[in-house]
């Protein structure tokens, strides 16, 4: 099910997005990538081989376990699965990747599409100016290029159109209704805004690029020495020398390194996002023709056009008169740095534009707002209004004509000839017949009433959320203090998505847990350690080496390991062999810094392990605090150094890490000359190849193990072998057969490593903690009070992900747990059909995923109610929507990125919920993308997350606050906005609706038609924005107190169409108000329709500033300013614009002011037309409180009781 | 996707942001809570300014005297009244009339003299274009007749001054006035804005070409009066706001006393009769509030009385139905409690 769904998905996500498969690829490179692929192809779902995990019933307290026997239909153990890690996936895919490149010498690039790159001869290389030199330009504009170019993508917005549109119908002389600067006036202020933003943002760009551009890289020159060049004026072809942590200026092929087999560690955390070392090697022929100062290749390559697949490339190389192949596996792209070795010189294949990181840089489509999409909705219902009106205005334009036909050539105020003899003697004057006539009377009061689209709504929202952003930004709750890492918002367009999110879907590793791998227990024959016991300082003064962390170490088996009597016990000799194995059995690089030890450090060399998987590295750690050092490793041989000893280990051969094995061995000759085979592994593939089966060391082991992984531990288990000659001659020739074979190696190794991974003597098991993050509970436990739902999206197994769970508090003791495992479609299918009917789950339509879960009464004993909460542990493929929303908590084990993504699909397309999805790897960029928000993490593994996310931040727990706090204001605020905004323009509108009504339809506007234009944009914009900025309904000790105050967004609280129609009612009366009261105030008097134009102004003005007023929950200073200053500066502008004498209304408001009626006028019309409003509010706050209402009123009372 | 600017972005947010009670949100607010004291005093306050506000209102309304002659129809005989605009449109035909009214209370002066035009869209788009405010005041741009069509220039091509609908149009009915035989003087000095003679209508701009086309809308200017002494233009062109107004035609500075005969002379000239325009005449004492207009003293007296009603209704609902301010009781979540949301 899941997989066809994931296989739509993905072509969805090629076709449709436009991104290439490759560019899925790399959001899939992290973790799973290997098991994708069939997926992918065949349509097979990882999660059906997956979801043979073996169900061990629930580890959670024991008191459930007593009567879930009774669940036991549910956590059917189907064939048991061998252990699989995570980390050891990724680092065997990585491997594997290199690996396989190396078969794919016969690959040969079609000469006539080549790229020709002469090596260090730039000249030739460019002679024909068919490749791009090394300056990027991300910005789109120049300064000569800004006005026409960012005008064009404005006007792309379909809003700036219809400004248009209005702007241009009224420079037609029969439409002319207001002056054709005034009607400009409006679109010429938001495309000034619009274009000074986007000229800021590029010029940020501009300032980037030059920083980029002007960094400087050694080249080597004509006369032949490196000299410093500008990466700017970097061109293909050029030979170019990188230092130690320098940043990788273009597309390069690796001719040499510092290193004598042409190896090259770099750091490929800016491409995709993964913080390990990786290793890139220079072609043999050429590591010797390069020196740190020289180099002397010479030749052609050819390489595949430029692409933006960053794990692939073709080309060969002409050197010497040979044709060297070349592959992903020597190519150095841009934005990765090096590390780990003192220099690399390579040549530039690809520069600038062209290389892969920038063709890669394409920019996510932007999301829109749930809100927004209502509201565009409720855009539509005023644009019938508008059609109404204007219909309106039209028909009565006809009406009217048709009975003064006869008329209309003497009506003083129509006059449609000319009859006074003059010029045009006998000619029509602006009349072009009633059917014409009535058509441009529909025009030109679609001008008059062209606001009641709100466009300035537009802009007015996108101000709010940047000032909105800026307090997120700004919070320093929310910053990271410990890696100094601020909060970001990369998406201005969905901050009040945060309000009403529905459903969270987590990654684990790194966004719940801290990825930082911690030893924390180990069971070294049989016995257990790792009590957190106080470690004497005695007994750590032989350490010579400093870590960079440091680890507990437990006090008994430091003794073991030290006692000095006894040293070949059997217990002493697996302690060892134990150490050995951490030490020696993985791909861990030690990388010794400051080589001359200081005097303060008193000979203390700190020891930096750099790997590709963190486990190994928190193992190795480990090994170091107990005494075993890893000092040095090569391709050859391993240096140990034991409390001061160093052993010289030599490595006979390694079976490096698969996914079928589920273990990695290596074979190490000791000095004594004793050949062992270590092996390291998952429990369920070493369990059944040990030699001691089921004696008491195996069931203690055992034990331990089941203990471990219930407290949410990483396990691995340590197994060695002595080998005899006979066995290694055997494994040997084996071995550097598989080696060596072009077909079929992976075969032909695991059958070799099968030779000597058998009959095991098993030394042990560890423990590694990763960390839950700060804060993670009680986050998680608010979030679920708040009425969210957490999902948790998983690699790990399930054990480890349910006890995750039982620690983060995500599954808490009163739920039902359900776990689904299943190896086939059907299986599964009767699973969740149980499940279902057992806890009576009713298949729900769509959005009706909150539905109640009843549980059957023989199982709820220990239930109170019978909606008991329950817990959905679902695995692999195994999972059904209907159940799923039923649950308060689910957990994924096992998934794929990409299933990840289809996870959220699948709530997205069958739901109204919003949802969130929060991770903080590259495997979590597709699910990221996918739900509504994406939060990244900005962890340990690389910012790829973060650049693929609307927001970014540093821990898990800023969530709470982002949700809760920021979250719920934000959309409370642009609700309300929206709302306001619908209500300023409409009543305005109507208004001039009504004036129209009494002019003959003749779409005469009283006010000004300054007052008219400016009305949105100066009278009454700026209060809008500031309450919509800062406008405070709660404090946020009492949104944090209350989480269920959050409930209010997922009710949509503050934005649905019954408030909408509310509000247009409100309105409909509030228009009638302010155009009568005026009207039957002035009926009898000699009043000028400037004077009245001029009340109306002021009185609307005042009127929906008021209102505003009237609605805000928490009054600051600056929103004094701003509201009542806003009523000034309209007074401001009436008297600037009534002091101009060519203007019409000159004087009018010097004269109106001096009357006493004008004042009592304004009075009546605003607490006439706010009367009812008020008295709604009120009753409906004494008969139907809202939370929030009682919140604000317990805030109060707390605050006059003085303990807030 | 990818970050090719990687190098410089993490420093760039690494900024601990700095602490200030404006960015945090912290800033001391007033948050007001519709307590019942509140809603209750704030209706009762409304309540309390209203009534005074709208007795004084409608007190001062009803001193106005105000007297309200409607003549079109009543200067017409019965032959004319058959064919109203051909006679209205005849310069041949005597046009004046003479009616009479007497006093019922005594009118303290200054006395007003309004004209009152019905269904007369002076409002009107194109009527209210149809002038240049240039033209008026700068006798340099007398040739400046746009927006005037079609009352722009004469069959010379010679420009209209004033040009456009509504100069065209000038109201020329003349009211002359005998109290009790003897006659009255009608001051039309300052019956316009006095902005609108200093800086709309100029002192050196003298009428020309006016009225001279074939058809006359209405009355003619004097060629040796510049615009800004012409204040029956300047009045007029101060467009009315409603399709029914009232313009000023001048003040009478003498009391009428009860009982005195009023005899009105009236030269009928101007044309209503082809769009069913009612004229009237209009004597109207003034106060604060203006003219008679009881409007607005019934809309505050009513506001005043439907807030000091609301107020009590209030009072009841919150003695009915007390619910104690931030009862926990009423939160959605001790309602439902069975409600898993």
């Amino acid at each position: 099910m899941l997989d066809v769904k994931l296989r739509r998905l993905f072509t969805l996500l090629s076709n449709v997005l436009g991104i290439g498969i490759e560019s899925v690829l790399v959001n899939l490179s992290k973790g799973h990538a290997v098991e994708s692929f069939p997926l992918l192809k065949e349509g097979q779902g990882q999660g059906q081989g997956q979801g043979q995990e073996q169900g061990q019933g629930t580890p959670m307290d024991s008191h459930r376990r007593s009567h879930s026997n009774s669940l036991l239909p549910f956590e059917i153990c189907e064939n048991s699965k061998p252990h699989h890690h995570h980390h050891h996936h990724h680092h065997h895919r990585s491997r594997s990747r290199f690996k396989s490149g190396q078969f794919d010498d016969g690959f040969y690039v079609h000469e006539a599409n080549a790229r020709s790159v002469y090596i260090n001869d730039p000249k030739r290389t460019n002679e024909n100016y068919e490749f791009t030199g090394n300056e990027i330009r991300t910005s789109s504009y120049t300064l000569l290029t800004f006005l026409p170019k960012n005008l064009f993508i404005q006007f792309h917005r379909v809003a700036y159109l219809y400004f248009l549109a209005i702007a241009a119908l009224n420079q037609l002389p029969p439409l002319a209704v207001f002056g054709r600067t005034a009607s400009l006036f409006p679109l010429l202020f938001v495309l000034c805004v619009t274009a000074i933003k986007d000229g800021y943002e590029d010029w940020r760009k501009h300032r980037s690029d030059r920083f980029e551009n002007n960094r400087d890289c050694l080249v080597l020159q004509e006369h032949g020495n490196f000299r410093p060049k500008k990466w700017n004026r970097i061109q293909a072809g050029d030979v170019v020398k990188i230092s130690a942590d320098e940043m990788i200026p273009a597309d390069i092929v690796l001719l040499g390194t510092s290193d004598q087999s042409g190896i090259a560690y770099i750091q490929t955390m800016n491409l995709d996002g993964e913080s390990n070392l990786k290793t890139r090697f220079a072609r043999q022929e050429t590591v010797t023709a390069v020196t740190s100062e020289s180099c002397g290749v010479t030749g052609v390559i050819r390489c595949e056009k430029p692409n933006r697949n960053i794990y692939e490339f073709a080309a060969n190389m002409e050197f010497n008169g040979n044709k060297i192949p070349l592959n992903q596996s020597n190519i150095v792209l841009r934005g990765c740095v090096l590390k780990n070795t003192d220099w690399l010189i390579g040549v530039v294949v690809c520069a600038g534009q062209e290389t892969k990181a920038m063709l890669n840089s394409a920019a996510a489509p932007p999301k829109r707002s749930k809100l927004e999409i209502y509201m565009n909705r409720e855009t539509g219902w005023l644009s019938i209004f508008l059609f109404v009106m204007c219909s309106a205005v039209a028909l009565g334009t006809a009406v009217w004509l048709v009975r003064h036909k006869q008329q209309l050539e003497t009506l003083p105020y129509y006059r449609k000839t000319y009859l006074n003899l003059g010029p045009h003697f006998g000619q029509v004057y602006r009349y072009y017949g009633i059917p014409m006539e009535i058509l441009f009377s529909f025009l030109s009061s679609v001008i008059v009433f062209q606001i009641m689209i709100p466009i300035s709504l537009y802009i007015t929202m996108e101000l709010v959320r940047v000032g909105q952003s800026y307090f997120m930004v700004e919070d320093m709750d929310m910053h990271d203090s410990s890696c100094g890492l601020r909060f970001q918002c990369r998406s201005f367009n969905i901050n009040e998505d945060l309000g009403q999110i529905r459903y969270i879907f987590s990654d684990k590793t790194g966004t719940l847990t801290e990825n930082k791998m911690e030893f924390r227990k180990a069971s070294v024959f049989g016995k257990n350690y790792g009590s957190s016991m106080p470690v004497p300082p005695a007994v750590k003064s032989k350490r010579r080496w400093k870590l960079k962390s440091e680890i507990p170490i437990d006090y008994d088996l430091m003794t073991l390991l030290q006692k000095e009597e006894d040293p070949s016990s059997e217990e002493r000799v697996a302690a060892h062999d134990f150490f050995i194995t951490l030490t020696a059995c993985n791909t861990v690089i030690p990388v010794v810094n400051g080589s001359k030890p200081s005097k303060e450090d008193d000979g203390v060399v700190s020891i930096d392990y750099q790997g590709e998987s963190p486990d190994e590295q928190a193992l190795v750690s480990a090994a170091s605090a107990y005494g075993y050092t890893l000092f040095e490793r090569t391709s050859g041989h391993v240096v140990v150094d034991k409390n001061g000893e160093k052993i010289r280990l030599e490595v006979l051969g390694m079976h490096e890490f698969d996914s079928v094995r589920k273990r990695m061995s290596v074979v190490i000759r000791f000095p004594d000359n004793a050949v062992k085979v270590l092996v390291k592994g998952a429990d369920t593939s070493m369990l059944s190849i040990l030699a001691n089966d089921k004696d008491s060391v195996w069931h203690a082991t055992q034990t331990h193990l089941n203990e471990y992984s219930l407290e949410g531990l990483r396990t691995l288990v340590l197994a060695s072998r002595d080998l005899s000659e006979e066995e290694l001659e055997a494994w040997q020739s084996a071995y550097a057969e598989a080696s060596t074979a072009l077909y079929d190696r992976a075969i032909k190794l695991r059958h070799a490593a099968s030779l000597i991974e058998c009959k095991l003597k098993l030394l042990g098991a560890t423990g590694i903690e990763d960390r839950l993050q700060e804060g993670v509970p009680d986050t998680i436990e608010c979030l679920r009070q708040a009425g969210i739902k957490v999902w948790v999206l998983t690699g790990d197994k399930q054990e480890t992900a349910i006890s995750i769970g039982v620690s983060c508090k995500l599954l808490t003791p009163d739920m039902h747990k359900i776990i689904i495992n299943a190896n086939s479609e059907a299986h599964c299918r009767d699973l969740l059909v149980q499940a279902k009917a057992r806890y009576g789950v009713r298949p729900s339509g769509k959005g009706q995923g909150n539905g109640k879960c009843k549980t059957i009464a023989d199982l709820g004993k220990e239930e109170e109610e019978d909606t008991a909460p329950m817990a959905l542990i679902i695995d692999g493929t195994s999972l059904l929507f209907d159940l799923a929303t039923a649950c308060r908590v689910v957990i994924c084990c096992r998934v794929a990125p990409l299933q990840k993504a289809g996870i959220v699909n699948l709530i997205k397309s069958r739901t109204d919920d919003m949802t969130l999805a929060i991770g903080d790897g590259a495997n979590d960029v597709s699910m990221i993308q996918m739900a509504d928000v994406g939060v990244g993490i900005c962890g340990q593994e690389g910012r790829q997350a973060v650049m693929a996310s609307d927001f970014a931040m540093g821990q898990f727990r800023f969530l709470r606050k982002l949700l809760l706090v920021h979250g719920h204001w934000n959309y409370q605020r642009l609700g309300y906005l929206v709302l306001y905004n619908f209500y300023r323009n409409a009543v305005f509108v109507f208004m001039l609706f009504w004036y129209i009504l009494c002019s003959a339809f003749s779409t005469t506007s009283a006010l000004t038609e300054w007052s008219c234009v400016l009305y949105s944009v100066i009278y009454t914009s700026i209060p809008t924005v500031i309450v919509g900025v800062m406008d405070k309904d709660l404090s946020q000790k009492t949104l944090l107190q209350y989480p269920k105050l959050y409930g209010a967004g997922h009710r949509q609280e503050a934005y649905n169409i019954r408030l909408f129609w509310l509000t247009m009612i409100d309105t409909l009366w509030q228009s009638l108000v302010v155009f009568l009261i005026p009207v039957l105030t002035y009926q009898n008097s000699s009043i000028d329709i400037w004077s009245l134009g001029s009340l109306w102004t002021i009185a609307i003005v005042i009127l929906v500033t008021v209102h505003l007023a009237m609605d805000v929950n928490g009054w600051i200073l600056i929103m004094h300013v701003a509201v009542w200053g806003s009523i000034f500066i309209t007074y401001g502008c009436l008297i600037v614009l009534d002091s101009i004498p060519l203007l019409p209304n000159y004087w009018t408001i010097y004269h109106l002011a001096c009357s006493p009626t004008y004042w009592i006028t304004i009075l009546l019309v605003t607490v006439v037309a706010l009367l009812p409003r008020f008295a709604c509010k009120v009753a409906s706050q004494i008969l139907w409180p809202s939370d929030i209402q009682i919140a604000r009123e317990v805030e109060a009372i707390s605050k006059e009781h003085g303990d807030w | 996707m990818m970050e090719p600017h990687s190098a410089p972005t993490p420093k760039k947010y690494s900024k601990k942001p700095k602490y200030s009670k404006f960015s945090q949100q912290e800033l001391p607010a007033w948050k007001p809570i519709l307590t019942p004291g509140w809603v209750i005093s704030t209706f009762t306050v409304v309540g309390i300014v209203f009534i005074p506000v709208g007795l004084a209102s409608l007190f001062s309304s009803e001193s106005v005297e105000e007297a309200a002659i409607r003549y079109d129809d009543k200067c017409l005989n019965e032959i004319h009244a058959q064919n109203a605009v051909a006679f209205i449109k005849n310069d041949m035909t005597n046009k004046t009339c003479t009616t009479s009214w007497t006093v019922e209370r005594k009118m303290q002066g200054p006395i007003f003299i309004y004209y009152q035009l019905d269904n007369y869209y002076q409002n009107h788009r194109r009527y209210v274009k149809s002038r240049n405010d240039k033209q008026l005041v700068n006798p340099a741009s007398e040739g400046d007749t746009t927006n005037c069509y079609p009352q722009d220039k004469t069959n010379g091509s010679m420009p209209i001054v004033p040009c456009g609908l509504i100069a065209w149009s000038l109201f020329n009915d003349t009211y002359k006035f005998w109290v009790n035989t003897k006659s009255l003087t009608v001051n039309k000095k300052d019956i316009s804005w006095g902005s609108d003679r200093s800086h709309k209508f100029g002192s050196k701009v003298y009428p020309k070409n006016f009225q001279l086309g074939g058809l006359v809308g209405g009355a003619k200017l004097d060629e040796n009066i510049p615009l800004n002494q012409q204040e029956d233009l300047i009045v007029w062109m101060r467009t009315a706001a409603l399709p029914s107004f009232r313009k000023l035609y001048g003040k009478i500075e003498t009391n009428l006393e009860v009982n005195d005969l009023v005899e009105i002379v009236i030269e009928n000239n101007y044309n209503t009769y082809e769009f069913g325009g009612n004229k009237r005449l209009i004597l109207s004492t003034a106060t604060w509030i203006g003219g008679k207009n009881p409007f607005l003293g019934m809309a505050y007296l009513f506001v005043g009385g439907v807030s000091l009603l609301c107020a009590i209704v209030f009072i009841l609902l919150y003695v009915i139905k007390p619910r104690p301010l931030g009862d926990p009781s009423y939160l959605s979540w001790n309602k439902n409690p069975g409600i898993l949301k």
